[in-house]
């Protein structure tokens, strides 16, 4: 079948016809349904820079909202695909405290290398996310109630091991110089490095989901499962795999906010669960999976983010930013879902419908 | 011709204590279509479900070009050739033409170290083939399937089984959500997988789209095959007739009559409030 798929493309200029111009016209803008999103956050943007002033302009302002982007970011980009494929993972949510804990209580309580401790978060993630794929695929019970087990369970595990190891809730961490420079440091003083890892983490998955076959493969089980089987592609091995890179993306963001904060506590990251699942629905990923993009889920975090900080910006009592969040989720959902509407209705020139 | 492409030789279906499918036997010639019609529940999708890899017949034997075949997936049978094509073309409505035709068979380019999707590729691809089973509105590999309609979907997914070097096309009622003109369309195709020499199962209830494609028919009901002709061999009432099941409309017109005598000429008292 791949054979088939690797010929020569002769068979493209077999019938002519004239190909689309790549000019991008007004139609094709539309046509991309981030469309709703970007409007969505030059929104947020120009309403905080009226409200906040100055401060919310200045690079510490833009520091506070582009730091709680990053973190929440990271993570957002995996929950993205997850449900770009049909899935949700709520376990991060008690990953990121986990994780935290794990490097504090290896390299902080027991001394160790702050690489090992590091390792083993990251190994823990992996292991959670490998433990919630198999689950979801074996017992084909919805991720939502898997992860929502695994959430509940992980806190549990994390609050008796702590206090069994450390006798405490909260342990002290001091690393390296060089592990506080990769992972938890500011840069002039205000930019989180995570900031950088965000980047990274943009340009890996944006790669996977729009150049490789792999990108493929999760839209396709997220629109169509049994046909995607049918198609040929591994489901059970794409499923697992995007559960691990959950697992490991929120893992790390606990390791990092340890080394930055110098201290991991086991009650944190809960707000992670439904912020993750926020800021992608905002960036237009449906919920029932089939579509996505990454430019969407990256405008979803910043939007998410500069609501979320820029009300301290303002003059406003700071418990009104949760309103702000809930009236702009809704109104994302609803742009959104006009967006794909004009995509799917979206014909370039009528001229040859003559036929049929 | 003398060997068929494939061959179903007394197959046997049930599931647990219910038996599905007696005793069917069947044959498909290259370049021929053979229409397979029945009424609700007669077994047709049982039968497609055990052509395609679905399910596995409890008795029986298949084979193809003379050799027996026993399909352990879909992908299996796939393999072997074999392609099947759903109502609603088994297509995915948020991704574009391009990404749609090559699911789990994307062509790919190098980019530096890196092996890339070839979306230029994928794209010229699926709307050339589109465009050579007469699509000719699309010209687009980047636009959405979603925005297609009943009949481009229909058409996308059996360029996709003819690009893949499918060797029997199943369509599965392909016709029965569309339109007058769309249906045409898509008969149109069908003829035109035949004459590429795929041996196409076309499966459907209406007869007169059964009637204008079809070279070889083969009627089930209540999971046994009925009857088994060719074309001329009968005329449209009678394969209408035999469809509906004969012996069950007189079952019913003796059911009626025995009410009727009941109740002196008049409907039951119960019939009003069905």
């Amino acid at each position: 079948m791949t054979s088939q798929a690797h010929h020569q493309p002769s068979v493209a200029t077999a019938a002519p016809f004239v190909p689309r111009s790549s000019m991008p016209s007004v139609g094709s803008l539309v046509r991309r349904p981030e469309v709703g999103s970007l409007i969505g956050m030059i929104a947020v943007l120009i309403f905080f820079s009226i409200f906040g002033g100055a401060n919310f302009l200045s690079a510490g302002g833009a520091a506070s909202w582009l730091n709680v982007a990053s973190e929440l970011g990271i993570i957002a980009l995996p929950i993205g695909l997850l449900m770009i494929a049909g899935h949700l993972d709520l376990s991060v949510g008690s990953m990121i405290p986990a994780s935290s804990m794990t490097v504090a209580i290896i390299s902080g309580h027991y001394d160790l290398p702050i690489i090992v401790g590091i390792l083993a978060s990251l190994g823990l993630g992996l292991a959670v996310g490998f433990i919630n794929g198999v689950l979801v695929i074996r017992t084909k019970v919805p991720s939502f109630v898997v992860t929502l087990a695994t959430l509940f369970a992980l806190a549990g595990l994390t609050l008796g091991l702590s206090v069994i190891l450390s006798g405490s809730t909260s342990v002290a961490l001091k690393s390296g110089s060089t592990a506080k420079l990769l992972f938890g440091d500011y840069l002039g003083g205000k930019f989180e490095v995570t900031l950088f890892w965000w980047i990274a983490a943009i340009l890996i998955v944006g790669f996977i989901l729009n150049f490789s076959r792999f990108g493929n493969w999760i839209l396709a089980m997220g629109g169509d499962a049994v046909s995607a089987r049918n198609a040929g592609i591994p489901t059970d091995r794409v499923t697992i795999a995007l559960f691990m890179s959950s697992g490991l993306c929120a893992s790390f963001v606990g390791m990092s906010q340890a080394i930055l904060y110098n201290s991991a506590q086991v009650a944190a990251g809960q707000s992670f669960i439904f912020n993750s699942i926020i800021a992608v629905v905002i960036g237009g990923v449906l919920l029932t999976g089939g579509y996505g993009s990454v430019v969407g889920i990256v405008l979803g975090t910043l939007t998410f983010s500069i609501v979320n900080q820029g009300i301290f910006y303002t003059g406003f009592d700071a418990n009104w930013a949760s309103l702000i969040i809930g009236v702009l989720l809704l109104a994302a959902v609803l742009m959104n879902n006009t967006f794909r509407t004009m995509a799917l209705t979206y014909a370039p020139r009528t001229k040859s419908r003559v036929r049929s | 011709m003398t060997t068929p492409l494939l061959r179903l030789t007394g197959i046997n279906k049930s599931f647990g204590p219910i038996d599905v499918l007696h005793d069917i036997s069947l044959e498909v010639n290259r370049g021929e279509v053979l229409c397979l019609l029945g009424d609700n529940g007669a077994g047709k999708s049982t039968l497609i479900k055990i052509l395609s890899g679905v399910h596995k017949p409890t008795s029986g034997t298949m084979d193809m070009d003379g050799k027996s075949v026993a399909f352990d997936s879909p992908r299996d049978a796939s393999d072997h050739g074999i392609a099947t094509v759903h109502q609603f073309g088994g297509t995915f409505p948020l991704m574009s033409i391009g990404r749609s035709f090559f699911v789990g068979a994307e062509p790919t380019r190098r980019w530096g170290p890196l092996t890339i999707y070839d979306r230029k590729r994928a794209n010229e691809i699926a709307v050339t083939e589109m465009r050579q089973l007469g699509i000719t509105r699309i010209d687009d590999g980047d636009r959405l399937v979603g925005g297609l309609s009943g009949g481009e979907r229909q058409a996308l997914a059996i360029a996709r089984a003819v690009h893949f070097g499918a060797s029997v096309l199943i369509l599965d009622e392909p016709t029965a959500a569309l339109g007058v003109k769309e249906a045409a369309h898509v008969l149109r195709i069908v003829l035109q997988a035949r004459r590429k020499g795929i041996a196409v199962i076309f499966i459907t209830h209406n007869v007169v789209h059964a009637l204008t494609v079809g070279d070889h028919f083969a009627v089930l009901i209540r999971g046994s095959k009925a009857a088994d002709f060719r074309k001329g061999e009968k005329s449209r009432e009678a394969i209408t007739d035999l469809m509906a099941g004969g012996e069950q409309m007189a079952e019913l017109e003796a059911e009626i009559e025995s009410f009727s005598a009941a109740d002196n000429g008049h409907a039951p008292r119960g019939a009003s409030h069905a």
